[in-house]
């Protein structure tokens, strides 16, 4: 879907916040833990208090190198920055962030589709705490009075600013899932949504085509992939009204809303933010020599898109043909049995759609096993029906195919038998099958239904359906 | 810095500062402010483009700790501090401005 | 009697720490209502330390090198438990659930700490008058400001309440009130004593060092506070300079300059006096003396007063009314803020928070902020072609003697001007300490500024030395 309205251009860019998985803050010792007790996890650095210093987490500083290099960054010196705003979530009323001197610039990112979206600087942050609105309507304009734990207050954040690349509403959440199969990849972030652990915004704009770009508004508040093709969409039809209407669109933040389906202007005093960005002084530069970064990169590990390159490559099929086999991390498996002379559509397909998702990188069974499955449902000793239900026992308890399938009864039905059920199911169901000649093809069903079932499910179904076709076609 | 500085921009620096100046300190300050601008007017001044800024006397780089968990405050004693608490949790009035 | 004689018979039990302790509170009680040195005096609390120092000799144990000796701490420095106020209303109240990395030392060093002194409210002064607890006044004559902003802690000293005090210094908060109390006091290399637990005026400027009555116990007093701290970043990975050996070393063939910049213009004919006078001591005691110029150390004042407000509005943000400290209700969070701050701070603070935040605003951070840590630049450059050819420089610690209680509060700005020989040190993050070098016309005590290069302290203490030693020549004489 593009979600661009017609005789428009839709442009997007994401920044999206990461947790790091640190054991500690990004400044202090305290634990980095999501969901203990509210204000337990606090000490006089993250709480702000006078006359504490913050130290730099070495571990944060590694993650946040890994993202930067897996997202082919340059990582570069870099000067952490005071960010000055009140506000109650922060406990110094500044936010230390990099600002001109980021850890890691100009890196890409490819989707799965091989389109690729630049990224702008992937740097580091400390996360605020987390205030809970009261009373009222329980949202933030309309609370009486507002509750504040500083458990996340410090915890280290990278912020990743894709440059604006994005082109469709497919093309953004692919964008995310790709950079969540990343950051899981390289064991930086738990990258969860719906824990905050990962948090996404959007900068939106349209243009007519041939045109520069428009004036672009910054969605927030999204909490799932989901609501993000929808904010997005939702913001591009508003985006277009507007502009349709002779109107302008106004730079501001908008809020995306669950419930209606709607962005909402913040409707905060318009006060131009002015950070007062200078350079942190209890923190010196941040200078990583090439050793260490070389070293950092070195146990990184394959990354998504090298994988899926890898497969496909082995497959003789395209990259976006293998990007669910490589997420449910069965690319080994799959690659292993082509090499043992597997047919690589059918091992895909099987990988794809038959295997269980949760346990996909403990399977009691190997390449070979998975080789000689996909061998015996090529040579016709199994039907796909057949080959599906052998696979599914071989997950539970390893096991031979050949074995599974002698146990549990299955051989592959001639052609000629089947041709005999067939025809006799036709005249079974006379009504429906001139009906299905006159042209009802959801009628199909019902033959393929009734072959499967007389033959015990060991008829292939592509079978069963091509003789139906060819019966009717006469 | 050929601009004095207003009583506007007063008024503006003050917001930024979350300082509830009353008219008397905001006339005081402006002429305050901007006398003792006019004395940083020579460093405004200064045509050194080329010479280095230094933010810090110290020439440390790469200062880092362990990612070891030390221990935490007792959340009392954190509180008791606090000018209102509820749930354990610091309580301030509805918040009207967006987070960044 | 010095620190050092103090904690001598306090270890070989010919003196109780009790003893001492005692003593010393009961010096406060009789004359603290006449100075006002404290903002709050720890008479329990320090009655409990000595009664543990003495448990150490007692049992054997090694006591420190300040067994027993009372010290009195800034009011901007963190103690567990014991209310730290920056003498400021925000702060009225608030107990800190945790020690400076310098008061951990201290008592860990034996020694016991008698109060919490009074200051400019967040150190930003140089009179000791913006307190919201009320001035200090100077022993040497009530009538006069001690100084600022640790007047408190070099009244503390002067009037004899605790042989030791430790104070901050930004601009000059430790050596100008020395210069005026007639005591020592030493602004060490930036990084040479741990910040953590020092509430923050300017970060890349603070810097905590002691007061004392003699050289001896000042370096003494550093010894113990300094060394590196891992919870301090921009701590100094290096440990403590030893101070006490070279104390006797002198002066004799080190090379030594009068900086032109800080010592003519501006300066009252009596403190140059001074100055001069303190040149013939070093020569006398073969040291070779001349005149350099750091031609950017006049652009000091200005740029540091872009510097330490902007990082002060940053520091100070954290006042807020949210955490700790002083609330004033409003019907909105931002509504509470503005009121807090509002009424928790004083003018002083208040302007240069103002100041500050208009320094890095939008639009004008080139032109002020940025072009001020251009001249820290140029300064640091300045000092470095000046070290090239001297080991040490030399100025007046002040342009004047203490002035009277009142003189400069209308005129912030000639307020400011009485640090305008200490501040280079700060931007340029060198030591330098006020060594009392006679009296002026007035009677009053004037101090002698020795400066060093980053890491020069132990050259520095020598020179401090030979001046203090001719001091107490002429005394005895
Ligand atoms: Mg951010
Ligand atoms: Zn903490």
């Amino acid at each position: 879907m593009s979600g661009a309205p017609p005789g428009w251009e839709l442009v997007v860019g994401l920044e999206v916040h990461v947790e790091l998985g640190t054991a500690t803050k990004l400044f202090c010792g305290c634990p980095n833990q999501f969901g203990d007790e509210p204000n337990t996890n606090v000490c006089p650095v993250c709480l702000g208090l006078p006359g504490s210093l913050p130290v730099l987490n070495r571990r944060a500083v590694e993650l946040a190198m890994c993202i930067g290099l897996a997202l082919h960054c340059e990582v570069r010196p870099s000067q952490f920055h005071r960010k000055n705003y009140f506000y109650p979530d922060m406990p110094k009323d500044y936010q230390v962030s990099q600002y001109d001197e980021p850890i890691n610039v100009d890196g890409y990112l490819d989707l799965a589709d091989g389109h690729r979206v630049g990224i702008e600087r992937a740097h580091m942050e400390e996360d605020t705490g987390k205030t809970t609105h009261m009373g009222g309507g329980g949202r933030i304009h309309d609370a009486d009075f507002s509750l504040v734990d500083y458990n996340r207050a410090g915890v280290p954040l990278v912020e990743i600013v894709s440059r604006p690349d994005i082109r469709t509403v497919d093309q953004a959440r692919s964008y995310v899932g790709e950079l969540r199969a990343i950051l899981l990849a390289v064991e930086a972030s738990d990258a969860k949504m719906e824990e905050g652990s990962m948090r996404v915004d959007a900068n939106v704009s349209l243009n007519r085509p041939g045109d520069p770009w428009g004036t672009r508004c910054e969605i927030k508040n999204l909490n799932s992939v989901r609501s993000l093709g929808r904010a997005i969409e939702f913001e591009a039809r508003r985006q277009a009204e507007v502009l349709e209407a002779g109107g302008s669109v106004a730079q501001e933040t908008r809020h995306w809303n669950e419930e209606d389906g709607r962005t909402h202007s913040m409707r905060s005093k318009e006060e131009a933010f002015d950070y007062r960005y200078f350079p942190e002084p209890d923190l010196v530069r941040l200078d990583p020599s090439a050793g260490w970064i070389e070293q950092v990169g070195s146990a990184l590990p394959t990354l998504p898109a090298e994988r899926r390159a890898a497969l496909a490559e082995a497959c003789g099929v395209s990259a976006g043909d293998v990007a669910l086999v490589v997420e449910r991390d069965l690319d080994s498996l799959v690659a292993g049995a082509v090499a043992e002379g597997a047919d690589p559509r059918r091992a895909l397909t099987h990988a794809e759609h038959n295997l269980p998702v949760e346990s996909a990188t403990d399977l009691p069974f190997g390449a070979e096993g998975f080789a000689a499955l996909v061998k015996m449902e090529t040579a016709g000793d199994l039907t796909a029906t057949q080959a599906k239900q052998v696979l599914a026992e071989m997950a539970v308890s390893g096991g031979s195919p050949a074995e599974i399938a002698a146990a549990k009864g299955f051989e592959a039905m001639g052609t000629g038998e089947l041709e005999s059920v067939v025809d006799q199911i036709i005249a079974d169901h006379p009504d429906e099958w001139s009906r299905f000649c006159d042209g009802e093809d959801k009628l199909q069903g019902l033959f393929v239904g009734a072959v499967m079932k007389a033959t015990g499910g060991n008829a292939d179904g592509g079978e069963v359906t091509a003789l139906l076709r060819a019966r009717r076609g006469r | 810095m050929s601009e004095r500085l207003t009583r506007d921009d007063v008024v503006y620096v003050a917001h930024l500062a979350r300082l509830d100046l009353d008219a008397a300190e905001i006339d005081l300050f402006t002429e305050q402010l901007a006398s003792i601008l006019d004395h940083a007017a020579d460093v405004a001044a200064l045509d050194i483009a080329d010479v280095p800024p230094t933010a810090h006397p110290l020439p440390l780089v790469n200062v880092l700790r362990d990612d070891e968990v030390t221990p935490s405050l007792d959340r009392d004693e954190v509180l008791a501090q606090a000018p209102a608490v509820q749930d354990h949790r610091f309580r301030v009035p509805r918040i009207l401005g967006e987070a960044q | 009697m010095t620190a050092l004689d103090i904690a001598a018979s306090v270890r070989s039990g010919e003196r109780s720490a009790v003893e001492v302790v005692e003593e010393h509170l009961a010096r406060i009680a009789a004359s603290e209502s006449d100075i006002h040195a404290f903002n709050l005096v720890m008479g329990e609390q320090a009655r409990a330390a000595a009664a543990a120092v003495d448990a150490r000799v007692s049992a054997g144990e090694e006591a420190g090198p300040l067994a027993g000796v009372p010290v009195a701490l800034k009011d901007n420095l963190c103690t567990r438990g014991v209310p730290t106020t920056c003498s400021s209303k925000i702060l009225e109240g608030w107990v800190p659930p945790y020690d400076a990395t310098v008061v951990t030392r201290l008592i860990k060093a034996g020694a016991v700490p008698v109060g919490k002194t009074n200051l400019d409210e967040f150190a930003m002064g140089s009179s000791t008058e913006n307190s919201a607890f009320g001035p200090t006044k100077n022993p040497r004559d009530p009538r006069r400001v001690p100084g600022g902003s640790s007047g408190g802690s070099a009244a503390a000293v002067a009037a004899g309440f605790a042989p030791l005090a430790v104070g901050s210094d930004t601009g000059g908060s430790i050596r100008q009130p020395a210069a005026f109390c007639g005591v020592v006091g030493v602004k060490p290399t930036y990084g040479a004593v741990s910040r953590y637990g020092l509430i923050a005026f300017a970060s890349s400027l603070d810097q905590i060092g002691p007061f004392a009555h003699t050289v001896a116990d000042a370096a003494l007093l550093l010894e113990v506070m300094g060394g590196h701290d891992p919870a301090d970043s921009t701590s100094i990975a290096e440990p403590a300079a030893s101070l006490s050996a070279s104390l006797t070393e002198g002066v004799n063939g080190l090379r030594i300059g009068i900086v032109t910049e800080l010592s003519g213009r501006g300066i009252a004919p009596d403190v140059a006096a001074r100055l001069g006078e303190a040149v013939a001591v070093l020569t006398a005691a073969g040291a070779e003396v001349d005149e350099v110029s750091v031609p950017a150390a006049i652009h000091g004042l200005p740029a540091y007063y872009l510097i330490a407000p902007a990082e002060c509005s940053s520091n100070l943000a954290r006042y807020d009314g949210v955490r700790y400290g002083l609330r004033v209700d409003g019907p909105d969070v931002e509504a509470m803020n503005g009121a807090t701050r509002e009424a928790g701070f004083g003018a002083e603070v208040k302007r240069r928070i103002m100041l500050g935040t208009y320094a890095l605003s939008a639009g004008y951070y080139d032109a002020y902020y940025g072009k001020a840590q251009k001249v820290r630049t140029l300064i640091i450059r300045d000092f470095g072609a000046a070290y090239a050819e001297f080991d040490l420089l030399l100025s007046p610690t002040a342009p004047t003697t203490a002035f009277e209680l009142g003189a400069k509060t209308a005129d912030p700005y000639s307020m400011y001007l009485s640090d305008v020989c200490t501040i280079p040190s700060n931007l340029a993050g060198h030591p330098a300490m006020s060594v009392p070098f006679g009296t002026g016309d007035d009677g009053l005590p004037v101090g002698v500024q020795v400066l060093a290069p980053a890491l020069g302290e132990p050259t520095m203490f020598r020179a401090a030395a030979v001046l203090e030693g001719a001091m107490n020549e002429r005394g005895a004489a």
